[in-house]
């Protein structure tokens, strides 16, 4: 016992020591140590920088579905890749009311749907101010209860509004035209009628895609008003099964009931999809670990380069400090205290690149995340750090030791004659 | 510890017995040492004196554990290292050989004090204290107030007197010295030899490997080698005699 005790304070001893040589050599040749270690700080902090970005991206597009459940399900039309069907124009696809009639009594599993109908987009006038576009969408009351927006003031859209020309606001919209915050019961004009306000609604987090600066407003009507802007509008629906372990069962259902009340024959292709966000995100997740697979790849090369680089300024190090490593051995210097004291100098090296690496790739995500609303949420995740840390540490191992070990193999005479 | 500067006193330290040490160039078999037999005891002060070829390079690479020997024995301290390992030639040259070479070979990028804990770095028990242990050795050589020069901000001989330092810091059975005053002007080598002389009335065994007749002067046993051989192995009266008898005693006709 005490033996081992012994032997683990030698060891410590000896790390100790080992670490205590490599920085006080580093320190003593500082610009070539710096020059040495930009490949790994260039690698590690392009790798941190493309993950972050990715996550950042990840991320933000999460939050773009996070109002929703995950056992939310989209209905949409599709046109059909086959059949005489894929040439049809959308007022012939679109869907219709009437196709949605009985649904929930034929799918067991759904909890609840809300059919949305797209108006368009519309000019809105509160006295003398306006807004050119607006977008309108006709909701069914169901809809709060799938999409958690928050209202503001005021209330949602209920069952007594049906056929009443009511909606529902954002924020900005209010504040653009001059209302005041408490702004339930003023009417306003969309396209050529007046709606009452009933309340305010939060905005839906902003994607940002193509949004160069150009504000956006959306204005909740009840569904059934959609029809007084468009005789034939677009409509699709949210769903929602009853718990997220019958969301596979639900969409089954769904997909049954449509296929029936849309008349498409067995030989036939859906002419609408039925998705659940919970694939959705699935499909994004694989599509995002194949792009960090590819980025790694091209880092992990230019962190393969960067290795080499180590290697080469160690095998020049070593060959310039012949005389150094003779006297060392001449002094009592083992083999293995040699071994360790340049294999310990080339972590160290790439230790302390991946750590300034890490630095310049904060600085970077933080430039990523100023650049486009899109990536505003871009982080450095952890996982990361470490990742890249423990690569650098391997590439300086790895490339470390072929040079170490002809260091420690020197013969002591041969390396004090070395001029 | 014996102040007797006597050849027949005091504990064996180095016992050599039929050590030879062969080269092989190409085809050619070359015997540095062709049987060398000697005793080194405690407190001896010893020059090794000899032409280039002569063998007294190897036999310094042997004494100090730096080489193995291909036939013969070598003891040191009563341990025999003849056919020990890498790692365990190492911890012996640590522990009982101090090395002092003719161009110093301090580190350059450490000041003195850094320069004289090297050793100790690699000592088993050199870890803690080593600061204060290599002090004391730089005071013992008259350099108790260098100890933050570089050597590049050191005299030649403060910079062989840091590398004798260094030597002595792990309590050496033997200090081997190969040419110290090599690169040293006249002035500069009476330093470090009475320096030497100092040290070995302290008690301390040291063999310096030589060809200038006025250094080897300076200790007390003259061991001349030819041939891989020793020729004669004199006191220093003795061999002085020899000398101005007009013996053949290689190494004369360099007077």
């Amino acid at each position: 016992m005490k033996g081992l005790f012994y032997a683990f304070l030698a060891f410590i001893q000896f790390v100790y020591q080992s670490v205590y040589l490599s920085l006080s050599q580093i320190w003593a040749n500082k610009t070539r140590s710096i020059l040495t270690t930009i490949g790994i700080v260039i690698g590690v902090a392009s790798t941190t920088a493309v993950i972050a970005a990715l996550t950042g991206l990840k991320a933000k597009i999460l939050s773009q579905v996070e109002t929703f459940g995950n056992n939310t399900i989209i209905i949409e039309v599709r046109w059909p890749d086959t059949g005489p069907k894929q040439n049809m124009s959308w007022r012939q696809l679109r869907f219709r009311t009437e196709e949605f009639a009985g649904l929930l009594e034929h799918c067991p599993s759904l909890e609840r749907y809300a059919l949305i109908g797209e108006a368009g987009q519309q000019m809105v006038k509160y006295g003398e101010k306006s807004v050119q576009y607006a977008q309108i969408h006709g909701v069914e009351p169901a809809w709060h209860d799938i999409e958690h927006r928050g209202i503001v003031v005021g209330r949602g859209i209920s069952v007594i509004d049906e056929g009443r020309a009511v909606c529902l606001i954002e924020p900005e919209l209010r504040d653009k035209l001059g209302l005041e915050k408490d702004c339930v019961g003023e009417s306003i004009r969309i396209g050529f009628r007046n709606f009452r306000i009933v309340g305010v609604i939060e905005k839906r987090p902003d994607l940002g895609i193509g949004g160069g600066g150009q504000e956006r407003y959306e204005i909740i009507i009840p569904f059934e008003m959609t029809a007084k802007f468009r005789q034939e509008f677009w409509v699709w629906a949210l769903a929602e099964s009853k718990s997220p372990e019958v969301l596979d069962e639900a969409v089954a259902e769904l997909k049954f009931f449509l296929r029936r009340t849309r008349h498409i024959q067995p030989d036939e292709q859906d002419t609408f999809s039925v998705e659940s966000l919970k694939s959705a995100i699935q499909t994004f997740n694989k599509i995002s670990i194949m792009v960090t697979l590819v980025a790694g790849g091209v880092v992990g090369i230019s962190l393969l380069v960067g290795g080499v680089g180590i290697m080469n300024i160690m095998l020049v190090s070593i060959s310039e400090r012949t005389k150094e490593i003779g006297l060392r051995k001449a002094v009592g210097a083992k083999k293995s205290a040699i071994l360790m004291q340049f294999l310990v100098e080339a972590v160290i090296l790439c230790f302390v690149g991946g750590i300034v690496g890490v630095g310049i790739g904060q600085l970077l995500t933080l430039a990523i995340a100023h650049s486009n609303p899109l990536l505003e949420r871009t982080y450095i995740p952890a996982w990361a750090i470490v990742l890249s840390f423990a690569f650098a540490a391997t590439v300086g191992i790895c490339f470390g030791i072929f040079p170490a070990i002809k260091a420690a193999r020197l013969d002591p005479i041969e390396a004090l004659r070395h001029e | 510890m014996s102040q007797q500067a006597s050849s027949t006193n005091g504990n064996v330290i180095i016992r050599l017995q039929g050590l030879k040490r062969f080269y092989r160039v190409g085809v050619e078999e070359i015997h540095a040492l062709d049987g060398v037999e000697l005793e080194v005891r405690e407190n001896e002060y010893i020059a090794v004196m000899g032409h280039s070829g002569s063998g007294k390079s190897t036999l310094m690479n042997v004494l100090g554990c730096l080489d193995r020997p291909s036939e013969g024995s070598y003891e040191i301290d009563g341990e025999n290292v003849t056919r020990m390992g890498d790692a365990e030639l190492a911890s012996i040259r640590n522990k009982r050989i101090g090395f002092v070479f003719q161009s110093f070979e301090l580190l350059s990028q450490l000041n003195a004090l850094k320069n004289v804990e090297m050793p100790l770095l690699y000592a088993s028990n050199g870890w803690f204290g080593r600061s204060a242990r290599a002090k004391k050795s730089l005071e013992r050589v008259g350099l108790g107030d260098r100890m933050k020069h570089k050597p590049n901000q050191l005299s030649g001989g403060e910079k062989q007197r840091v590398a004798i330092a260094r030597a002595l810091v792990c309590n050496p059975s033997i200090l081997l010295a190969d040419e110290p005053t090599g690169n040293l002007d006249s002035k500069t080598s009476e330093n470090i030899l009475e320096l030497f002389g100092e040290l070995h009335k302290q008690g301390q065994t040291i063999i310096i490997v030589t060809h200038e007749r006025d250094v080897a002067q300076h200790a007390k046993r003259i061991i001349r080698m030819q041939d891989g051989r020793i020729l004669t192995d004199l006191t220093s009266e003795q061999d002085e005699a020899k000398s101005q008898s007009g013996g053949d005693i290689p190494g004369k006709e360099k007077l």
